[in-house]
């Protein structure tokens, strides 16, 4: 066994954090590979409109401008779901929503590039523009998209198990709508890639801002027409992502497109507010919840409908949708679930995939309703939750499999540590508590771009130097998944942090992975690592046998020795041991790969494959808040919030992680909301659209659950997009304790809470 | 556009550029200088990731022309190190997980310097009013109240 200090388990620094905090780290827009043109994107100024002609003969006269192109360069349509790709990199004949890109600059300077733009004009058929759901879908709307008619991108119709016997059985039986704005991500760094055509050889090298890089290579091979051998991705440090970067973007494609055209680099930096407009956010989602509970507060059954605002494009909307009705399932035991959700296509900026994806608006519908039921009965809120705990090891009614289960400790720590049976109203302050619990996958366990290759795979590099080189596609974008496979072979190989190196997302170099989403790469990569490293480790023990001059079996590693087992002054040192490794074959590379079986990928039925997920992490929130009466601000004070994590390879990854989950509800709970006007995004900047800044933002404390998930690498699943879906509610259920109103739309704004609190006044008068 | 010679101090170094009397300061010290350490995070002045010190005070370098810094000492994240070793600031953001993506780490870390100056043991009241102008979209900011307090115990 190893004896050096454990690499697990223990609070570890990022691996790549001592660039990050001296300046040093190049994101996407600090690479410097020579001179590169300035590239801008034209965009439409209508929301929706047939395109007649777009004109470029003024601004081709500019010098210093070397290509402009517009949809003409490229007939093929990209999208996240192979099914349902329908979005040109730049528009062809139809334009959707309002800054939807149509044309594309590369000139020598910024000042030529935006002296063209601005003589870029289009000449359009306006077209009925549809903003609100009920428009889009009203009998006679013009279809945003010919094969589409109605509007719907996806109706998702199911039911398990008697959902109107589970009604007549319930005491109680409570409906309510709730109506969720949209959201986005607002990663610190803005969109950027740079992108390189070698005309002598029809070649393309791009470095972007992506999650999945290698979707990206096969949507720029796609749009350009070209063999995939022939593009290069690499993956820089990048500023966040949240989801926003887990589709193929339409600027990537551009840059490259637009580099063809110029023979050379092209370097696309979008500004904050194109950043905004590209979205990819979490829709606004309206959500009507129908819950049946026994007087004990059993649930009984669940009818659950909802309707996505998605945007002009497909993007990920089947799989919102449907996620949306299958995580109803696996937090709690009910027995019959009904769900009716319509993805609908608005003249809108895209929505796509968000921390929590499809979730989030579900979970906080359903977790309000549970409080409202459980003040009618009469019954604390954790009287109702530990009245419908499931039994791990089980298969949920819709074939989701739950292995590990830490509800019940996530319930017990928040209870504890907020205090919450001793809680008393603060004397002069309108204060509150709520509580509410989410869940969420580690993994999707098909991936969208199904292959039948392994989910995951890791290479491992090691040689003369006895330094080992862990190649990854899984793109670290912030959230530490580089540190946490170096941790996972550290530890297996018992060597010092310090030999190990991660290269994360170059297409020459490292393996193909499925990329940064749906909180996989724990789970899936370091399962892929934990394999790799076990290859290497036997290898290593069957060198150290062979200079040891014993059989494998009397080898024993002490970390960065190797010995005869009881041994005394048997010792060896590693490299020796890496020497007599390399003798029998060269240069090691070892390969570890992961699969998630398939019995872990769910049912039979149409929409099964969403999802299923090999663990499902699990947390419990407790929200305090206090409200200014006059100004109807709320002030989110305090947060605890339990997480299970089945294992915290890293607790303060898993501290951090969480907290910003958590954070990251705090602001759609209270300020977050994308603004449109007829299709015109109003608060496309970080002053319009209130991401919370330090001075409002809560003290969160977490308590790392650890129910030890039998599949995970050495226990773990996810740790961070769960707990996002339970702050929403418990916020909201904290507003009902302290003016005893129910708030059920997102934000609650001031506004909301001015007028909710004027209108019970009136009542009461 | 009209260029003039800009003298200032960079990090403790004197330099001496030809500088278009409308570049911003942000422009100067990513195009000119090269030192991509600062960042850009918005349309300017909304995020605080270009926060940069000058004469001891932070600026935002993305509302501040570059030339209006002439003979002014300006400070950045690249010349925080002391004797090639992080400085406390960039330690305990590195060790207390302070910076996830990293993006607004500099601006957040140039803001910290330019309190614990004028203030060598603040409150985390004190240290939110500092930063209340740098959003960071990872952390929930817990964490980087936590650096900002460890550094400043160390540097006492």
């Amino acid at each position: 066994m190893n004896k050096m200090q454990p690499m697990i388990g223990r609070p570890m620094a990022l691996i790549d954090g001592v660039e990050k905090v001296s300046g040093r780290a190049g994101y996407t827009a600090d690479l410097d590979h020579g001179p590169a043109l300035v590239g801008r994107i034209y965009r439409s100024p209508y929301a929706h409109a047939e395109i007649i002609s777009v004109d470029l003969s003024k601004a081709l006269k500019i010098p210093g401008v070397v290509a402009i192109i517009t949809g003409d360069v490229c007939d093929v349509p990209f999208g996240i779901i192979p099914i349902a790709q329908n979005e040109y990199p730049l528009a062809r004949d139809r334009v959707r929503y309002r800054g939807e890109p149509v044309a594309a600059i590369a000139a020598q300077d910024e000042a030529s590039a935006e002296q063209a733009l601005r003589l870029i004009t289009m000449n359009v058929r306006q077209l009925p523009g549809y903003f609100e759901p009920t428009e889009a879908r009203a009998e006679n709307a013009v279809a945003l998209h010919d094969n589409r008619p109605g509007n719907l991108e996806r109706e998702v119709h199911s039911e398990f198990g008697d959902v109107d016997k589970g009604f007549e059985a319930a005491d109680l039986v409570c409906q309510e709508t709730y109506d969720c704005a949209e959201v986005t991500h607002v990663h610190m760094e803005p969109h950027a890639s740079l992108a390189e055509y070698d005309s002598e050889r029809n070649r393309v090298t791009l470095h972007t801002v992506s999650q999945v890089p290698y979707y990206v290579h096969l949507r720029v091979a796609q749009c350009m027409g070209l063999d995939a051998s022939r593009i290069h991705v690499v993956k820089p440090f990048i500023g966040g992502g949240f989801g926003a970067r887990t589709e193929t973007l339409n600027f990537e494609i551009i840059a490259c497109l637009l580099a063809r055209a110029a023979r050379g680099r092209v370097r696309l930096k979008l500004n904050r507010e194109e950043t905004f407009i590209t979205h990819r956010g979490r829709p606004r989602t309206k959500v009507t919840m129908k819950i049946g509970m026994t007087k004990t507060g059993k649930m009984t059954a669940c009818d659950c409908q909802v309707e996505q605002t998605g945007g002009a494009y497909g993007g990920y909307g089947i799989v919102t949708i449907l996620y949306a009705g299958s995580l109803l399932n696996a937090i709690y035991d009910i027995p019959a679930v009904r769900y009716d959700g319509f993805r609908v296509y608005t003249n809108t900026p895209p929505c796509g995939a968000m921390r929590g994806h499809g979730t989030v608006d579900v979970r906080h519908a359903f977790e309000c309703l549970t409080d409202a039921m459980a003040h009618q009965l009469g019954l604390d809120p954790f009287t109702v939750r530990r009245a419908n705990l499931l039994t791990a090891p089980l298969r949920t009614i819709n074939d989701l499999e739950v292995r590990s289960y830490g509800l019940p400790q996530c319930l017990d720590w928040v209870e504890e540590h907020s205090d919450w049976k001793n809680r008393r109203p603060t004397p002069g302050k309108i204060t509150g508590i709520g509580l509410a619990c989410s869940h969420y996958v580690s993994g999707a366990a098909i991936p969208v771009h199904w292959t039948g290759e392994p989910h995951a795979v890791i290479n491992l590099k090691l040689d003369f130097d006895g330094g080992i080189t862990i190649l990854t596609g899984a793109a670290d974008i912030g959230q530490g998944s580089s540190t946490i496979l170096a941790q996972v072979v550290g530890e297996v190989l018992g060597i010092e942090f310090d030999r190990l190196t991660v290269i994360a997302n170059d297409s020459r170099v490292t393996p193909k992975d499925n990329g940064s989403y749906s909180s996989r790469v724990t789970f899936m990569v370091g399962n892929a690592a934990l394999e790799a490293a076990l290859g290497l480790k036997s290898i290593l023990m069957k060198a150290a046998a062979v200079k040891l001059d014993v059989p494998v079996g009397e080898v024993e590693c002490l970390g960065e020795t190797y010995a005869i087992i009881g041994q005394q002054g048997s010792e060896i040192p590693f490299n020796d041991v890496v020497i007599q490794a390399l003798v029998e074959s060269g240069t090691l590379t070892v390969k570890g790969t992961f699969t998630v079986p398939k019995k872990f990928q769910g049912g039979k039925y149409r929409g099964a494959g969403v999802g299923p997920s090999m663990a499902y992490s699990y947390s419990a929130t407790v929200a305090q808040i206090s409200i200014d009466e006059n100004t109807g601000r709320i002030a989110v004070e305090n947060i605890w919030v339990a997480h299970d994590c089945g294992f915290a390879l890293n607790p303060l990854s898993v501290q951090g992680q969480v907290q910003g989950g958590v954070w990251m509800g705090v602001g759609q709970a209270i300020s977050e909301e994308t603004q449109y006007f007829q299709g015109l995004p109003l608060a496309a900047n970080m002053l319009d659209y209130r991401v919370p800044c330090i001075v409002e933002s809560p003290h969160i404390e977490v308590g790392i659950i650890e129910s030890i998930d039998p599949n995970g690498p050495f226990g773990a699943k996810e740790a961070s997009e769960g707990s996002l879906s339970s702050t929403l509610p418990a916020i909201a259920n904290a507003v009902y304790d302290a003016l005893g109103i129910r708030l059920n739309d997102t934000p609650l704004t001031p506004d909301r809470v001015l007028a909710a609190m004027a209108a019970t006044e009136r009542k009461g008068a | 556009m009209a260029k003039s010679i800009l003298r200032l101090s960079l990090n403790g170094m004197a330099r001496e550029d030809a500088v278009a009397d409308n570049v911003l300061l942000i422009d100067y010290l990513r195009e000119v200088t090269r030192n991509t350490g600062t960042k850009m995070g918005c349309d300017g002045g909304e995020c605080g990731a270009c926060t940069v010190l000058v004469d001891n005070k932070p600026r935002l370098s993305c509302l501040t022309l570059a030339t209006s810094c002439a003979g002014r000492q300006v400070e950045t994240i690249e010349g925080q190190g002391v004797d090639g070793r992080l400085s406390a600031l960039q330690k305990a953001f590195h060790e207390k997980l302070g910076s996830q993506c990293g993006y607004c780490t500099p601006g957040m870390i140039m803001a910290a310097v330019g309190l614990l100056r004028v203030n060598a043991s603040p409150s985390d009241q004190d240290i939110k009013q500092a930063l209340g102008g740098n959003i960071c979209r990872c952390t929930g900011y817990v964490k980087i109240i936590e650096s900002v307090r460890a550094a400043a115990a160390e540097m006492l």
